[in-house]
């Protein structure tokens, strides 16, 4: 009796609630992919899930472990600025899977004005915020002005900036290659600082302070969002439009900052990694790069908390990262990409699964009410 | 100009497929989001039995074993969404986004399975049916009619007899736009969203197997549908939710797809001498335009996206 009354203010703490159900989705998530790499081939399936849960520590020695470490952080840190974008959107009601292209005309901006125009990496830096944001602001002015339905359209948009942004940087391609030139080569300027950062990781040259930035970028959407004036009309407006209109503010002009914010974060997620030099970007693809969608897992695992997507993303970047080390005679990398897609699919159910829980324990409440109830007026009848 | 006929008429059967597809899970007042990975599920279904279905059948089999197992795998898929949408009301948007990247990817990891068995040196995710597409086709003169036209048309004016002239049809709208009054007259309102979203599954799964046929004898599953899903989505909303403005919309829809396959056929394009990612841009491009010029006076069913709750008034 005595714990349930102590565990039950607990279990009520919504942001225990979304913790407890973002592992429960990481769990049934790495379980079904276990069933499935089990399905496939039943000899590795075990090491195949150990190897994508250990991700680095798959190296013996402690140098290649930081090391590694560190190129799994290199990865988080736009993965994080995209699931903030995800985030952002969605606080003001509006589904940003347009996060992906944004990133892409990032990555464009951001390629272009290093190798062709040879500037300073804060100057392609904010090439990348302000493209990602002009994209964004697109969409919101098609929603505001149009009623576009935002999922559509950013959708189009994606498939539109993979091909415009493939066509810009071939002229910054290697002539060999379909990859773009290496920034170390062409304009070493446009390197991220590294600041000393990479000597921590056993002298990971990709380390740079773009995973602090990425941090400091959280912390400040978090304060925006919850603690000034500006993040409380935004998140009135999606949480009614009308309400939000008839109290005097601006819904149009509020749904295009959204997507314009949510854009910029998406198109500096795609800075701090290109201009790491960690990646180049390759001409051909024909696929819209996964970091974009990856985000919106890590920004719904996180129980869209700006302070718990750096865990969820971390922990997103962390099985992708581990699954490039899956035994490639038995299995296929993306068997990581199948499970965070399976998680984002569970996040649906926290709603349902907050319901259902405070159901329970709305009903064992009253069940003890009763059973107090019932007790009290025997004592009274013995007198 | 008989080659973009052709390709439009394929690109236009799979846009009306899918697109009447969502029309349906819409009209119950589902949002289906996912129809993207629903195709990706339908035309590895399709794909599959192309690939192993043994070089002897006669193309009535092959035709209709691959139909039937493009449409199964897309109805299973579907009720993914159906689950999670009408039982648990969950957020249409965020488990049909989840499907879609669910769906390449489990069809990404599957086909390199089963490819790597088959082969260990053989690691990409591509499956090729050169032969047994034949079967989809007839010549008639320089004009390569496929099978699949054939089978849109009906669809097409099956789901138009279906939606306005039977009491199903008319009772599954009835649930999309105030479903509510649908429940107060005894119609069961979680049923009827199964259904609706159960049929754009099928629509779904046939586009997805039409669509990977159209034009290449292999395809890579990494790729998914490039999209496909998204665009029959912005034929729907173009179409008004209507059966014969859609098969309108899909054609020109069809038309601009094509022309990114058979533009070097013209010499007035080629003269123009833009690059092919110009082309490959234009059905995305010329969707947003139509979109942003014919969304606001959408006519979408009126209750879509929002979960039915017995005890909510």
């Amino acid at each position: 009796m005595e714990e349930a009354k102590k565990r039950s203010p607990l279990m009520r703490n919504s942001a225990a609630q979304s913790l407890l159900a973002s592992l429960l989705c990481i769990l049934i998530g790495l379980l079904v992919g276990y069933i499935v790499l089990l399905i496939i081939n039943p000899a590795g399936a075990g090491k195949a899930i150990a190897t994508i849960v250990k991700n680095f520590l798959y190296y013996p020695s402690q140098t290649a472990q930081l090391k590694y470490l560190g190129n799994t952080l290199v990865k988080t840190a736009p993965l994080l600025l995209c699931s903030l974008s995800v985030l952002f959107a969605y606080k003001v009601g509006l589904f940003n899977i347009g996060a992906a292209g944004q990133y892409v005309v990032g990555a464009g901006a951001s390629l272009y004005c290093a190798l062709a125009l040879k500037m300073p990496w804060y100057l392609c830096l904010l090439a990348a915020i302000l493209a990602g944001a002009l994209l964004g602001a697109l969409s919101g002015v098609l929603k505001a002005y149009c009623n576009v339905n935002e999922v559509i359209s950013c959708i189009m948009l994606n498939w539109i900036s993979l091909y415009l942004v493939n066509t810009l940087l071939t002229n910054v391609k290697e002539s060999a290659s379909p990859y773009t030139m290496t920034l170390i080569s062409t304009n070493s300027g446009a390197l991220i600082p590294s600041m000393g950062l990479g000597n921590l990781f056993s002298s990971n040259q990709y380390v740079t302070i773009a995973i602090p930035l990425a941090v400091i970028v959280t912390l400040i959407i978090w304060v925006l969002l919850e603690k000034t004036k500006l993040g409380y009309e935004l998140k009135a407006t999606g949480f009614n439009k009308d309400a939000a209109q008839y109290c005097g503010m601006k819904e149009k002009r509020n749904i295009i900052l959204t997507m314009a914010i949510a854009g910029a974060l998406a198109g500096m997620a795609a800075a701090l990694l290109y201009q790491t030099g960690f990646e180049q970007w390759s001409c051909t693809q024909s696929a819209v790069p996964a970091m974009g969608f990856n985000g919106i897992a890590a920004a719904f695992l996180g129980g869209l908390n700006p302070i718990g997507t750096i865990f969820s993303s971390y922990f997103i970047q962390h099985i992708t990262s581990g699954g490039a080390y899956v035994d490639k005679t038995m299995y296929s990398s993306q068997i990581s990409d199948f499970i965070s897609a399976l998680i984002i699919y569970l996040c649906g159910f926290v709603l349902f699964f907050k319901f259902a829980l405070n159901n329970r324990l709305d009903r064992r409440a009253e069940r003890e009410n009763k059973a107090a109830q019932a007790a009290a007026p025997k004592e009274g009848g013995d007198q | 100009m008989g080659l973009l006929l052709q390709y439009t008429l394929i690109f236009a059967s799979v846009l009306v497929l899918v697109a009447l597809g969502g029309c349906f899970s819409e009209h119950s007042g589902v949002i289906n989001i996912g129809l993207e990975g629903i195709m990706v599920m339908g035309a590895l279904g399709g794909a599959l039995m192309l690939h192993f279905l043994p070089a002897g059948t006669s193309a009535f089999m092959m035709v209709l074993l691959t139909v039937l197992a493009a449409v199964a795998l897309g109805a299973v898929y579907s009720l993914l969404l159906a689950v999670a949408a009408v039982s648990f009301k969950a957020d249409q948007t965020i488990v049909g986004t989840a499907m879609n990247l669910l769906g390449t990817a489990a069809a990404t990891v599957f086909v390199k399975a089963m490819n790597t068995a088959a082969d260990p040196n053989n690691v990409s995710s591509t499956i090729q049916y050169i032969a047994a597409k034949k079967a989809f086709l007839v010549n008639l003169g320089g004009f390569e009619f496929n099978w699949f036209m054939l089978l849109a048309a009906i669809a097409l004016v099956c789901s138009y007899v279906l939606l306005y002239k039977t009491r199903f049809g008319l009772r599954l709208m009835a649930c999309g736009e105030h479903p509510q009054a649908a429940d107060s007259v005894g119609i069961n309102v979680y049923k009827m969203r199964y259904a609706g979203v159960l049929i754009s599954g099928v629509l779904g799964g046939l586009g997805g197997i039409v669509y990977i046929t159209a034009g290449v004898s292999e395809w890579k599953f990494e790729n998914g549908v490039a999209g496909f899903g998204f665009l029959a989505l912005a034929v729907m909303i173009f179409g008004q939710w209507k059966p014969t403005r859609i098969a309108l919309a899909a054609l020109l829809f069809g038309l601009f797809r094509a022309l990114s396959n058979v533009y070097t056929g013209f010499d007035f394009l080629t003269a123009l001498n833009l690059p092919s990612s110009v082309y490959n841009m234009l059905p995305y491009l010329i969707s947003l335009v139509v979109l942003a010029f014919t969304s606001s006076k959408s006519r979408a069913p009126k209750a879509e996206g929002i979960p039915y709750d017995k005890g909510q008034r």
